[in-house]
């Protein structure tokens, strides 16, 4: 069953007096509990696309339905709320908020949910568990490494049970044995949990896990291999 | 809402250094303000004080033409119908009757011009505590045929207790009045100028002196409260039978009303350029703290959170900043102007001796009044408020995609 659905989607920026098209005409269909990559050269479309997607940005034309709802339908604040409810997002920097524990920093969507302490509490738990990090609860993200810290923003994109999640670059700033440890665990979650992950990457290891390869060049797609 | 104020307060303390600077400066600011304020309201008590407790009292009954012609002839015979009538209402605490007029008092080849002021002794003790202010020889007794003079006047004119001050004026309807009466006290009245040139007499040998037997030139009217001077005002007024009339101490101090408001208004704006200062110090703040997350607050949106909710967030952050500094402010002022208030500044050299041309003790005086506090607080709060609109705006104005990728 498809999530997502991506039709003949276009992002044109108009910066100084060239026109230039970041995404030109992108058909794209993604089913449940795939693990995709989207691949290209920088400037390719790959993060616009993403932004888009994840209702971040707006798209110049085309439409990108999502569980049967057009997000350019929605205004402003029920779009937050609807990435609140079905987008979980993983950034390059890790993103989270340093103020708060890696408890607080997972727990702190489903607050945004209005989900009970109780609830809250057993999820962000378990999720902590998942991404290896038991023990770290009451870590504030300064305290933690780097691998730690987007293996926490991992378990937050995952807390509010999201229909799928974006992850732009996220091994980006990552050694190679954190690398290898979240994709560990991102596979594990997405096999387990039937969790839907779309990677934007330059990064090969994250290329070798997907199960598909979405390339993109000049804002459009130019192949589109299951490895499946 | 609890989280807003966890996050909010964790947030305030990202760059301690720069919050606590923040808050220092609104608390000097407040501290600063709080002492000027306690300074001004604490001289213009004292100076409502010398006009209200130390001579007019809160409100005064006339002959209608008295207050435009201070002539002996314009007095009034006191009727208890009246006195009763003002005792009536309930915000009235006491009345005194006075008989007040001008003479030339000597002794040997001395002479001054003196205010003759008839009292009630123990009625005016009430109002004046006159009684305690004597500092040599006695107070006056109900019927007493002599009289106590300012201890200006009494070295003025050489004189000490015991002795005998003559004094000649014109009495009632042109009769005229002379007499030579014995210094029971001398008195350290706290007006500087009144300490020169007051008599106090008892109310019917100053009557006898002028001959205006029965006659008085007001009937002072004190309230219990400060509070209901203006409501028993107006009731007096509306009920008050011809040829009286009454008349408040700012009715009657029209210049002393003046001078506190425009001195006041100084310190408004004195006060107003230190706040404006602090203000835009807590804005240069707020204005870093934003610019430095917003890249946080791009992610903070996309993960879910209304953009209304951050600017909560926001205002909360700058309403702690203010509030911090505000009740910081006002912990340490409270003690420091508690401890002015009881010990004033002496004033010295010729700034002592100004203050003493102009009728005043020379001290720097204090109040404790509580609008020099909660002023402080309000307008803390107030200019918080105003600049708390500009994350506000930041929060609904930010570009995702820019502050995502900044």
């Amino acid at each position: 069953m498809n999530i997502i659905e991506i039709k003949n989607l276009k992002k044109t920026y108009n910066d100084s007096e060239v026109e230039v098209h970041a995404v030109n005409g992108v058909n794209l269909s993604i089913a449940e509990g795939e693990f995709a990559a989207i691949v290209g050269p920088s400037g390719s479309g790959k993060t616009t696309l993403l932004n888009m997607l994840g209702g971040l940005d707006d798209p110049s034309g085309g439409n990108i339905l999502i569980d049967e709802t057009e997000l350019s339908h929605l205004s402003s604040s029920d779009l937050i709320n609807f990435r609140m409810r079905n987008i979980g997002f993983v950034f390059q920097s890790y993103n989270l908020i340093p103020v708060l524990t890696a408890k607080e920093n997972v727990e702190f969507i489903m607050q945004l949910q209005g989900k009970p302490k109780k609830d809250r509490e057993e999820r962000t738990y378990q999720l902590l568990e998942a991404v290896g990090l038991k023990g770290r609860e009451k870590s504030r993200p300064g305290k933690l490494s780097g691998g730690q810290q987007q293996r926490v923003a991992v378990a937050r994109a995952l807390a509010s049970k999201p229909k799928f999640v974006l992850a732009d670059e996220p091994t980006a700033n990552l050694d190679s044995k954190s690398t290898e440890n979240l994709l560990d665990i991102m596979e594990e979650l997405n096999k387990k949990e039937n969790i839907t992950f779309i990677f934007s990457t330059h990064d090969q290891r994250v290329v070798n896990k997907a199960r598909r390869v979405i390339t993109l060049e000049d804002g459009k797609v130019i192949s589109d291999i299951r490895k499946d | 809402m609890k989280a807003n104020f966890k996050l909010a307060w964790r947030n305030l303390w990202r760059n301690r250094r720069r919050t606590l600077i923040t808050v220092g400066s609104i608390f000097f600011g407040v501290l600063l303000s709080a002492y000027m304020s306690s300074m001004q309201e604490g001289s213009y008590e004292k100076m409502v004080d010398m006009v209200v407790k130390y001579y007019s009292g809160f409100m005064q009954i006339h002959h209608e033409e008295y207050w435009e012609n201070k002539s002996i002839n314009n007095t009034f015979e006191l009727d208890p119908k009246l006195e009763q009538q003002v005792l009536n209402c309930k915000e009235i605490d006491y009345v005194i009757p006075r008989l007040e007029s001008f003479a030339l008092a000597s002794s040997e080849n001395l002479t001054k011009g003196v205010m003759v002021l008839g009292i009630s002794p123990g009625k005016e003790h009430k109002l004046m505590s006159l009684a305690d202010r004597v500092v040599e020889g006695k107070y006056l007794e109900k019927g007493d045929e002599g009289l106590i003079i300012g201890e200006g006047l009494a070295k003025y004119l050489k004189l000490g207790v015991n002795d005998t001050l003559v004094m000649i004026s014109q009495g009632y309807h042109g009769i005229s009045a002379a007499g030579k009466y014995p210094i029971r006290g001398l008195i350290k009245h706290p007006s500087p100028d009144l300490n020169k040139m007051i008599v106090f007499m008892d109310l019917a040998n100053c009557q006898e002196f002028f001959s205006a037997e029965n006659r008085l030139t007001s009937l002072v009217v004190n309230v219990k409260k400060l509070d209901d001077l203006n409501k028993s005002l107006r009731k007096i007024r509306n009920n008050l039978p011809a040829p009286y009339s009454i008349m408040s101490w700012e009715e009657m101090s029209p210049d002393l009303v003046q001078q506190i408001e425009s001195d006041r208004a100084g310190g408004v704006i004195m006060k107003m350029i230190v706040y404006i200062i602090i203000s835009f110090g807590i804005l240069g703040t707020i204005m870093m703290m934003i610019a430095e997350r917003r890249r946080e607050f791009g992610v903070i949106i996309a993960i879910g959170m209304q953009r209304k909710k951050l600017a909560t967030i926001l205002f909360f952050e700058t309403i702690f900043i203010g509030l911090i500094g505000a009740i910081s402010g006002l912990i340490v002022s409270i003690p420091l102007l508690v401890f002015q208030y009881k010990n004033p500044i002496p004033l010295t050299g010729q700034t002592a001796q100004a203050m003493e041309a102009y009728g005043f003790e020379p001290f720097m005086f204090f109040s404790l009044a509580p609008s020099v506090f909660w002023q402080q607080a309000l307008t803390v709060f107030i200019f918080t408020v105003i600049i708390s609109v500009y994350p506000i705006i930041s929060a609904n104005k930010l570009n995702l995609i820019k502050a995502l990728r900044s």
